[in-house]
């Protein structure tokens, strides 16, 4: 078609080596860090706590244990991936909770009370993300405002706690689907499935990458002509819905709502993901390091009780890790920093 | 000189007097003062007492915020701090003694300071980003002070303790002594020396201000150092007006309250300008804020929703895109004077 | 190769006014781009070059004039309503994401989808395709932060292929490129144009404006001055109508070049082997007191690298630094000014003026940084420093309690000198103090320059502007892809020397 010769390109093509491996690998490093640690917590528990620390029961409770932190987790993800951050989750979680528990002690019937929990999270979500978007409000601001949103207003449905008597609710907790010893909820099948189904949304949508382009760029993703307003509006609503889904885990785990749950479960869920190997900075990370992340969290806080020390060695530990994982991914940006 | 005070600070002024006189219109009763025993008492002296610890913490929130970083440490410090003063008295087996009173205080911020100077390390050395710095501490302070009372909520009886928070100094509260000394101090460092300018330069233009020489470590770092001191004081405060040490409800959420006061004061978030006078002035908005909630007879724990109203509306205010309108409509309004005067944020 | 004028156009901006608070930034400008054609936009800075572009690709929504796109009126909300138009732009900055593989960049939101999900094979198949058909051949699952800004720039371009663009619109796309990068991607252009792709191209670049285009649009003070075709319009003519001035008031500006220099003594600095891996290859300077030192080179060639070395700004890994005969250990900028040394960037908001802050305060910075904190300057003290200097560089607007975020680029610079003035320094680094601001205001610095070093200051002058190099500079030294190649005694060189020397000092028989 064209008769102008161009020269010919002399760009060296990157022969699929052990540094070109390295490279497109680079962003999954901490994930598998934190899997290491993962793997060391438990062998590391297996071998010095009296008792037998790996038994089926005990991997199985893990997951029972954690699964609103795990389903917050996988909404913060989201939220970091574009660069921002959600301070409101333990709050819309309470709230939502509670909202629940007082609409089903009311005589509401589960299938409107569930909905009407998912919705409580999302607006509140929806009003984060139209701050952050549409005002310019910093995401650490605006969520404060979910926060102390969702906090009051979790006190305004109820001062008291609220008993679940609702058999559906109570069903999804003590349901045990059992297997030589392991057994899962319907609560930890539900965490499992918002982790695929995040992960799914991620690595195949176009939502899902725009969310990655947000958080590379977030100018670039705009001048490439993405969706940036509603990808991020939908982050923080994707959040938000994820608080409501906790809210109702954590009502099904505990038999009840209470507006004092969940004071912060937000920074839980941050260093969670930040263990994952999720950047703060965003555009980086996994949803399933997310999960390692939630998993490492909830083995140390088993540890913790098996050695029957005090559980404010939970929140030193957590702050550790956290130290720790923050400062190796300090170290990894600032290297690759210095071989630009 | 006034038009600067009308541009930065006008809105929040207008927004504290608003509510006084909201107030003094609802309960009369709100700026009555009375004189007992050469002690003033009243709902406005109540502000100022219980003030002080949100001061104090809002004061440091500044000045960190001013060179773009933030500290959410800041109500885990007060819990250790509180902690320390009271195991401390409590262990010294004479809590009526002045002289323990004040090792416990001085132990207790030197303990913040120490916690500070962490934080500052964090993010001027190994150049963290400042809320992941900082909240690491808040993460793992609680648990800090949690291990220092062994897990107890510890009360003491301790008069001159007590008299930190509740006493007297000739006509008002001690307490609010303290804030005012913390104002002043912290405005004449910043002001009088040239720390403040250098101060909003390194948040401003950091990589300029490096360039130019400034220290920029030494700033920064310095700014951490003085706001775990402040929330150290603020901790012992606030152990002395419960007289206990609760390392789960000591200085909860204050962090989100101060940095609420800072941005009602003025000062973006974005770091550089700062306003002392204007943080002054959004924490005791706040305060009568809650003050005012109290006597509608709203449940204090209810009182978060107003304060999500209060985040909400002052940062729409604040957006661009409220401003750029509200501009649009004056200029449309006044075209001749559509032209900023550049001299209006002169300090 | 002009295009045949009857060709109809495919892009018709008319009467196009934008207003910004207090200022009119494009005041009824037309720019009409025609299919198979490199159109080139030229004007100083401030012209209103990036606001035609921003109305055109729909960043700035216009406030009078249209915009008619195949023979439609269009108005673009966002850059999504302008790509889906078919118009594309490539910045100066690639705006890509870092984050994401070479071929996710291309594809980014047209994802080749299958029952709903991405398919990522057929996704990279797509991509390389793409990129194939810039002769590019690199590997699409690689992240784009591993390659150099060229090869990011080719991405952004098949990018705009993916979108099937009739409008690409190149915005300094050459900047931070070498020589042979800058052939790869202009035959890239070629390539697109005999597509019969409009180009628009956005360039400092003289020489490169006459290589690739077709026709010219001069833009000046918002307002344009006019069309032209290539051919039609002479360089000068061209320079002429983008300063509004004659030529040979540039010309008339002072030359310091001929005064003697005394290198009896020690110089006032010596640098041996200074280098950093993959920055600079280790080099000499010496800087003798009342010298003007230029280096010439073109953008990152090196010789930022080498001032910011020198400085302390970035650590260099081999060499060392003497003052005065002394050895120094420069691994900060203050060690450097310590010395006696001053260094104006070139990124002059990234890392020059603190844009919240008044001209006062920004003037007094560097003094007040080197006393410390707890020192004071007092107010009479200031106010006094303050003055001499607005007055001396003719800062304007001479107001110190000015915002200087608010000032314009040139006053931005002399303000930024005024704060290194101000410290009295020995040494004085400028690196492009002259770069996009007005005539006026780069003639006011190059005449204290001279003045200055006149009185034995001694200066290292940095620009783009080789002209301007060899009238300040006594000698020049020259660097080359991050080697310096050489020096100069500019009494001995004229432009077309230096030019030559630039380019082939050291290839093939050249000393």
């Amino acid at each position: 078609m064209s008769t102008t010769t161009t020269p010919e390109v002399r760009t060296r093509r990157s022969a699929p080596s052990y540094q070109g491996f390295i490279a497109r690998h680079a962003a999954t490093t901490p994930t598998y860090a934190a899997v290491l640690i993962l793997l060391v917590l438990l062998a590391g528990a297996e071998t010095f706590l009296p008792g037998n620390f790996l038994s089926p029961g005990n991997l199985s409770a893990l997951l029972l244990d954690n699964a609103y932190l795990l389903v917050l987790a996988v909404g913060m993800t989201f939220v970091i991936l574009t660069a921002g951050i959600d301070l409101s989750v333990g709050s819309v979680m309470a709230f939502t909770g509670v909202l629940g528990a007082q609409l089903l002690a009311q005589g509401t019937p589960a299938v409107v009370a569930v909905p009407a929990m998912l919705l409580a999270g999302g607006a509140i979500g929806l009003l984060i993300g139209v701050l952050v978007q549409y005002f310019h409000v910093q995401p650490f601001i605006a969520s404060l405002g979910g926060l102390f949103l969702a906090r009051g207003l979790a006190f305004v449905v109820s001062l008291q706690s609220i008993k679940v008597e609702e058999p559906t609710v109570l069903w999804l907790q003590q349901t045990r689907i059992r297997l030589d010893g392991w057994y899962i909820t319907p609560t930890g099948i539900i965490a499992l499935l918002a982790v695929a189904f995040a992960a799914l949304v991620l690595h195949l949508t176009r939502f899902g990458r725009t969310v990655y382009a947000i958080g590379g760029n977030e100018g670039s993703a705009r001048l490439m002509g993405l969706a940036v307003a509603r990808t991020k509006v939908t982050a923080y609503v994707i959040s938000g819905l994820c608080g409501g889904l906790a809210g109702l885990l954590l009502t099904a785990y505990s038999g009840a709502g209470y507006p004092r749950n969940g004071i912060g479960t937000e920074l839980d869920a941050i260093a969670a993901v930040v263990i994952g190997g999720t950047l703060l900075t965003g555009g980086r990370g996994y949803v399933l390091g997310s999960l390692v992340g939630v998993l490492v969290f909830g083995t140390i806080k088993t540890i913790i009780s098996f050695m029957g020390a005090e559980q404010s060695w939970m929140q030193i530990i957590i702050g550790g890790l956290l130290l720790l994982f923050i400062v190796v991914q300090r170290a990894i940006v600032a290297r690759s920093e210095r071989q630009r | 000189m006034t038009g600067i005070l009308r541009h930065r600070l006008f809105w929040p002024s207008a927004a504290l007097v608003l509510l006084i006189v909201v107030n003094s219109v609802a309960r009369p009763k709100f700026l009555t003062t009375t004189m007992r025993d050469g002690q003033l008492y009243g709902a406005l002296v109540d502000v100022l007492r219980g003030s002080a610890p949100l001061m104090l913490v809002a004061l440091g929130m500044t000045i960190v915020i001013a060179t773009r970083g933030i500290d959410l440490s800041v109500g885990a410090i007060m819990a250790v701090s509180g902690a320390v003063a009271l195991t401390i008295i409590d262990g010294s087996g004479d809590p009526e003694n002045v002289g323990t009173v004040l090792v416990a205080v001085l132990v207790a911020v030197l303990v913040a300071l120490v916690l500070g100077v962490w934080n500052g390390f964090l993010v001027s050395v190994l150049g963290i980003q400042p809320i992941i710095a900082t909240l690491v501490l808040m993460l793992a302070g609680r648990g800090v002070a949690l291990l220092i009372t062994g897990g107890f909520i510890t009360t003491v009886n301790s008069a001159p303790f007590a008299y930190i928070a509740s006493g007297y100094l000739t006509l008002l509260p001690f307490a609010f002594f303290v804030s005012v000394a913390a104002i002043v101090a912290i405005a004449l460092v910043e002001r009088r020396t040239a720390l403040g300018v250098l101060t909003e330069a390194v948040g401003v233009n950091p990589e300029a201000s490096r360039l130019a020489g400034v220290r920029r470590r030494g700033i920064v770092w310095g700014a951490y150092v003085v706001s775990g001191v402040l929330a150290g004081l603020a901790g012992v405060i606030y152990a002395s007006n419960i007289k206990a040490a609760d390392a789960n409800a000591a200085g909860l959420f204050i962090e989100l309250y101060a940095i609420l006061a800072v941005v009602l004061g003025g000062t973006s978030l974005n770091g550089g300008k700062f306003s002392i006078a204007g943080t002054v002035i959004g924490v005791l908005i706040i305060q009568t804020l809650e003050s005012t909630i109290l006597f509608l007879g709203v449940p204090s724990a209810e009182s978060p929703v107003f304060f999500a109203f209060v985040v909400v509306a002052v940062v729409v205010i604040q957006s661009p895109r409220v401003r750029g309108a509200l501009r649009s409509l004056t200029a449309s309004r006044r075209r001749d004077v559509a032209e900023p005067t550049t001299a209006e944020v002169a300090p | 190769m002009p295009a045949d004028t009857e060709v109809p156009p495919v892009v018709q901006m008319r009467g196009i006014t934008i207003r910004f608070p207090g200022v009119l930034a494009l005041d009824h400008v037309d720019l009409t781009l025609r299919p198979g054609e490199v159109h080139s936009l030229m004007g100083e800075n401030g012209a209103g070059k990036s606001t035609l572009i921003k109305a055109l690709t729909g960043v700035y929504p216009v406030d009078g004039g249209t915009i008619t796109v195949t023979g439609t009126d269009r108005t673009f909300a966002s850059t999504a309503d302008a790509q889906a138009a078919g118009i594309s732009t490539v910045y100066q900055e690639v705006n890509l994401c870092p984050n994401l593989s070479v071929g996710e960049n291309v594809m980014l939101g047209h994802e080749p989808r299958r029952r709903g999900v991405i398919d990522w094979r057929a996704t990279h198949t797509e991509a390389a395709r793409h990129l194939e058909a810039l002769h590019l051949d690199i590997d699409t699952r690689s992240p784009l932060s591993r390659h150099s800004i060229a090869v990011q720039q080719l991405v952004a371009i098949s990018r705009a292929m993916v979108l099937d663009s009739k409008v690409l619109i190149l915005d300094e796309p050459t900047s931070s490129l070498d020589r042979d990068e800058v052939d790869q991607l202009f035959g890239v252009v070629r390539d697109l144009r005999d597509r019969g792709v409009a180009i628009l191209f956005v360039s400092h670049f003289l020489d490169q404006v006459y290589e690739i285009s077709d026709r010219i649009t001069v833009l000046r003070n918002g307002a344009l001055v006019g069309e032209h075709a290539v051919a039609d319009l002479p360089r000068d003519a061209l320079v002429t109508k983008m300063i509004g001035r004659e030529l040979h008031d540039l010309e008339s500006l002072s030359r310091t070049a001929h005064r003697a220099v005394d290198r009896s003594g020690e110089p006032l600095l010596s640098a041996r082997g200074i280098g950093r891996r993959g920055v600079l290859e280790p080099a000499d300077l010496d800087v003798y007191p009342g010298e003007v030192v230029g280096l010439a080179g073109l953008l990152g060639s090196g010789r930022t690298e080498l001032v910011r070395l020198l400085y302390g700004a970035d650590r260099a890994d081999v060499g060392h630094v003497s003052v005065r005969g002394e050895r120094a250990r420069m691994t900060s900028p203050r060690h450097a000014i310590d010395r006696r040394m001053a260094f104006s960037s070139e990124d002059r908001r990234g890392e020059g003026i603190v844009a919240d802050l008044t001209v006062a305060e920004n003037i007094v910075l560097g003094i007040q940084a080197q006393r410390g904190w707890a020192r004071p300057i007092r107010r009479s003290e200031r106010d006094a420093v303050v003055a001499e200097y607005i007055q001396a560089l003719g800062v304007r607007p001479a107001n110190p309690d000015a915002i200087v975020g608010n000032l314009s680029g040139g006053n931005q610079q002399k303000v930024l000198l005024a704060r290194w003035l101000a410290t009295a320094p020995e040494l004085l680094v400028l690196d492009e103090p002259t770069r996009g601001i007005d005539v006026g205001a780069k003639a006011d610095i190059q005449h204290k320059v001279s003045e200055l070093s006149a009185q034995g200051l001694s200066v290292i002058f940095i620009s783009s502007e080789l002209e301007e190099v060899l009238r300040l500079a006594q000698r020049i030294a020259v660097l080359r892809d991050r080697r310096k190649i050489g020096e100069l005694d500019s009494g001995q060189v004229d432009l077309d020397g230096l030019v030559d020397y630039l380019a082939n000092a050291g290839k093939g028989s050249a000393a």
